[in-house]
């Protein structure tokens, strides 16, 4: 079966505390940040979007992966953010990395799983022998709106991965990837809306927290495995608490879970969301060890992997960016003022 | 800006990826590419390269009253990029809270320019970061 080759993700510098949010909208911010589990998340720059993200965190695959981007036989590029209604995103990451004319591209959308769906994609046609590499990316600048709840968690980064059959350059095989869907109407935007809109509170329970557990126990019954079989474990994570809690009901740790939990420092950044905490996760993990993925976009879906780590993961770290230099780089702070500038709210007429 | 779009079309590759060319003849690099090399004239064997990226700040400027174009953007600075393969390239330079300094060691990322109201279209450019 195919396997990730490389991976890159890209994370704006810039970040808001809870606290510069809740003070806006006059909300207690410690009793926020204890019941998201968010200190922060991450704003896109004034002169970032999905498609910018993308190319950056696609640059970096390219680089651990040590292919040239003409190599890539397909690029799908997830998002809920696309920057055009119609124009595809994945045309301007193709020509942001010089991937060349000869290749399958093209958007995906399905709320926060997008990026998952495109990898499934892409082992499809590995695997079927019509294409040698394939990069999947999930990406987004996700809004919510003004004093909604998401507002604290709705962030902007992405992450690319480059799937291959190539034994010799395979950090990570896909052991098995199984999915779980249904029609539930928990979050959506209808076209030419500027935020989201979802059923409020109640909606984990037959949106997130079904879908994941669907996805991942039938996981289970596909590959006779079981949460102790998994060194470490990914969920989405629309906040920091949601993931501990599916966790939890289906038998993971939190030691399992917190290397790839990154919402609590960045937000949710939607189809970015598991995709990061895969690459975080890969950043440390060592050969042998095995990981389990499952994504969710709401809608509703969950796509779960089972991945296993190869013996080539140490040496191809040579050319890797990981996840917790890029969250770190240039770290600056800005306040609700300068958020709504950035995210083009507030302009010069 | 652009007027057209097929003039978006034939830079693209410039604007995106620094794609340029080197004289094989005397190894003069340039950009934006060039039909003949300025030294070797009849002699020159132009070949396309793509720049890295990496160079460092020869000169810049602190843009405080912008064309229409960046009215959002000011104050922004911009700056005369010297790339580590030898051409001198203008650019925009990203506020990432390093303050730009000359021979400072830039790298250029990929943003977006400008863009075309609100149905037009979105022009994506390199930008250099402050490293
Ligand atoms: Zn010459």
């Amino acid at each position: 079966m195919a396997g990730i080759v490389g991976y890159g993700v890209h994370i704006p510098i810039y970040r808001i505390k809870v606290e510069d949010i809740a003070k806006v909208w006059s909300e207690d911010a410690e009793s926020i940040k204890k019941g998201l589990n968010i200190r922060e998340k991450s704003v896109p720059g004034k002169d970032e979007d999905a498609a910018t993200i993308a190319v950056e965190a696609a640059r970096r695959a390219i680089r651990h992966a040590g292919i040239d981007a003409t190599e890539l036989g397909a690029l799908y590029a997830g998002s809920e953010s696309h920057p055009y209604a119609v124009k595809p995103t994945a045309t301007v990451v193709s020509a942001g990395i010089e991937a060349g004319n000869k290749l399958m591209v093209a958007d995906l959308e399905f709320a926060c799983k997008a990026g998952t769906a495109g990898m499934q994609m892409i082992m499809g046609l590995i695997d079927s022998g019509m294409i040698r590499y394939g990069m999947a990316i999930g990406t987004d600048t996700s809004q919510g709106r003004p004093g909604d709840a998401l507002e604290y968690t709705a962030s902007a980064g992405g992450a690319a991965f480059i799937l291959g059959k190539d034994k010799n350059g395979i950090i990570a095989n896909v052991v098995k990837t199984v999915s779980f869907t249904s029609d539930t109407p928990d979050f959506w935007r209808r076209e030419g809306a500027s935020f989201p809109s979802h059923g409020g509170r109640f909606t984990g329970e037959p949106g997130y927290f079904r879908h994941i557990t669907g996805a991942t126990k039938l996981l289970f019954e596909e590959t006779g495995m079981k949460p102790s079989d998994f060194d470490y474990a990914v969920f989405h994570q629309p906040n920091g608490k949601f993931p501990k809690m599916v966790a939890a009901q289906l038998g993971f740790t939190e030691k399992q879970i917190e290397r790839g939990l990154m919402t609590p420092i960045i937000g949710n950044t939607y189809s970015g969301s598991s995709l990061i905490g895969l690459a975080a996760t890969l950043d440390v993990a060592k050969p042998g060890q095995k990981i389990l993925v499952t994504s969710f976009g709401s809608g509703a879906g969950s796509d779960s992997f089972a991945i296993e780590v190869t013996d080539n993961i140490d040496s191809k770290r040579k050319n890797l960016e990981k996840v917790m230099d890029i969250v770190e780089r240039h770290k600056t702070y800005i306040d609700y003022s300068a958020y709504l500038k950035n995210r083009g709210s507030i302009r010069k007429t | 800006m652009e007027r057209s779009s097929s003039s978006l079309w034939r830079k693209i590759r410039a604007r995106y990826n620094l794609v340029g060319n080197v004289c094989e003849n005397c190894s003069t690099a340039y950009f934006p590419p060039r039909i003949v090399c300025r030294k070797c004239g009849r002699k020159s064997k132009m070949e396309e390269k793509r720049f890295n990226g990496d160079g460092e700040i020869f000169s810049f400027t602190k843009i405080r009253v912008p064309p229409d174009t960046f009215k959002d953007e000011a104050p922004y600075f911009i700056g005369i990029i010297k790339l580590k393969e030898g051409p001198m390239v203008e650019g925009h330079i990203i506020d990432n809270g390093v303050e730009p300094e000359i021979g400072g060691k830039v790298r250029a990322q990929f943003r977006k320019m400008y863009v075309e109201g609100d149905e037009g279209l979105i022009y994506y450019h390199y930008k250099f970061e402050p490293l």
